[in-house]
């Protein structure tokens, strides 16, 4: 089964994108990718830059909204999301109780709608 | 003190003691445990509403055995009613007037010393008929009383997840008519086996949770080390009862050692003696000593062995690691588990060196160790020691991106980072 993994990290370790690739969290991530990646159940996911340089859109009555900033203003922000290949959901909380943002801030997993996906690409 | 929150903490104080005693007690002619606990649940509510009003009863525990026996009496009128269950509602009367008569004796009217049935409880927890991934928090629930939220928690499984299991599990004792009797002689060991394991997996999880910052983890130790000595009072000639509580009392007993004061990771090679709880550890030697008067070894009392060697290091001031790797030896002869190994090949290495512990690790099975983060740990140690720098890293970095406590992580990306660089 598919898992997505939300990432939501604070603001405390968001500071440590761009000190290379001697900071412990940034160690640590490299780390858990490739464990992921060794186990085989890693399918994709990336970091997102951080929210202050989101922008959101909406359409209302026709006319395009933009709005600067994130859909969902919070202390933790989405910091990125990865997508899982398990045997079920307990596998899948595992794995996110390893990931170091468990550990500072909170990880989101949804099991991906494979019917909906379904339903909806198909021809 | 208020009367209101005096009375809170007598029903907080009853529910906790009692808890499993009066739902075995209720639970165990009828095997619905659902339906006791219900019972329970109703009884604790009332004596929310009544006793600050009317004051603490002197014998608590007969108050709310009574009260939820007058719920199952009630519940199972209705069930005669509907003309279903009729043999439980058979039970539950026989029960009643049982009750009645054992109060007899009883001045007050109410039975204050009803039969200990929690034992006969906890190998209904543990029975072989049931998936033994619900035998943990089902003990957990109908013993202490936990909540499936609180239990979910533990387990790293949704609420509504772990409510349907602990649901399907009481369905089954109760259709499925799995005896409340305690088991023959014949089958006791794996029997006592599956409850011993039930109980150590709660510490298990207890420990792993109290590896974080917060406290909420301790309870769970605390829970699992508190239902092992209800088994030893139960069963005091079972030397593996004794040995795994020793185990458990051991552990933690080196808690509070486990962290340094700015809350970083110590191995216990490193620990300071001194913090060690003295107490715990004097009831761990204790227990151990009258298991071992027994002379039945077994899984839990080499387990146990093994920590009573490590704290010697308190009195000895070393270790000795070749006492250690023998116990862990005779432990793989009993139960050859990947952790058993691990600890065994540690062993190794400090009696004999690295290379031959290297060697017992690639012994393993690569796919049960792939995601295992000790394995990993000890084989970066080995290679380190060896001098193997490169290949150290990368387990060092297989063991980071498999730990879930961030204080042993942060420890190992410390352990990472002190390697010489590789061809240097």
């Amino acid at each position: 089964m598919k898992y997505v993994m939300l990432i939501h990290e604070p603001p405390t370790v968001v500071a440590s994108r761009g000190q290379g690739p001697q900071h412990p969290y940034i160690a640590a991530w490299r780390a858990y990718h490739n464990a992921l990646v060794e186990a085989g159940v890693f399918v994709g996911g990336l970091p997102l830059k951080l929210d202050d340089t989101a922008t959101t859109v909406r359409v209302v009555q026709g006319q395009r909204r933009v709005q600067d900033g994130p859909f969902v203003e919070a202390k933790e922000q989405l910091g990125g999301f990865t997508i899982l290949e398990v045997a079920d959901l307990d596998a899948a909380l595992e794995w996110a109780a390893r990931c170091p943002a468990a550990s500072y801030g909170a990880v989101e997993v949804r099991r991906v709608d494979e019917d909906s996906h379904e339903t909806i690409v198909r021809k | 003190m208020s009367p209101v929150s005096d009375a809170q903490r007598a029903v907080e104080a009853v529910a906790r003691e009692s808890y499993g005693r009066l739902v075995a007690f209720l639970s165990a002619r009828t095997r619905d445990v659902a339906g006791a606990e219900d019972a329970l649940g109703d009884a604790l509510l009332s004596a929310l509403t009544s006793w600050p009003r009317d004051g603490v009863p002197d014998k608590p525990e007969a108050w709310l055995l009574t009260a939820a026996r007058h719920r199952l009496v009630d519940a199972a009128r209705q069930a005669m009613v509907r003309e279903e269950h009729a043999s439980t509602v058979a039970l539950v009367l026989a029960e009643a007037t049982e009750v009645k008569r054992a109060g007899a004796a009883d001045p007050t009217g109410e039975a204050d010393d009803f039969p200990d049935e929690r034992l006969k409880l906890l190998f209904v927890c543990a029975h072989p008929a049931l998936d033994p991934a619900v035998h943990t928090p089902l003990m957990l629930q109908t013993v202490l009383g936990l909540d499936a939220a609180r239990i979910a928690q533990a387990f790293l499984v949704s609420p509504a997840t772990m409510g349907q299991r602990l649901v399907r599990a009481k369905r089954k004792i109760r259709e499925a008519g799995i005896s409340f009797e305690a088991p023959s002689e014949r089958e006791l060991p794996g029997r006592l086996g599956a409850v011993m394991e039930a109980i150590y997996a709660a510490f298990g999880i207890g420990w792993d949770e109290a590896a974080g910052a917060e406290s909420r983890g301790r309870d769970l130790a605390d829970e699992a080390i508190w239902l092992a000595r209800v088994l030893r009072d139960l069963r005091p000639d079972e030397p593996e009862i004794r040995g795994l509580l020793a185990l458990m009392l051991y552990c933690e007993a080196r808690h509070p050692a486990r962290r340094d004061e700015a809350g970083r990771y110590v191995p216990l090679s490193e620990q300071d003696p001194e913090r060690w709880s003295a107490p715990r550890l004097l009831e761990a030697e204790r227990e151990l000593s009258d298991a071992a008067v027994l002379r039945r070894p077994g899984r839990f009392q080499l387990e146990a062995a093994i920590q009573s060697v490590h704290v010697d290091r308190r009195l000895t001031g070393r270790t000795d690691w070749a006492a250690i790797a023998g116990f862990y030896a005779a432990l793989l002869g009993l139960a050859p588990t990947l952790g058993a190994r691990i600890g065994h090949a540690a062993a190794v290495a400090e009696r004999d060196g690295p290379a031959p512990a290297l060697l017992l690790l690639d012994d393993l099975d690569a796919t049960a160790v792939r995601s295992h983060q000790p394995w990993w740990a000890l084989r970066g140690h080995l290679l380190e020691r060896l001098g193997r720098h490169a290949e150290a890293g990368e387990a060092l970095d297989r063991a980071i991106g498999l730990v879930e406590d961030d204080a042993v992580r942060q420890f190992l990306l410390a352990r990472r980072a002190r390697l010489p660089r590789a061809g240097g």
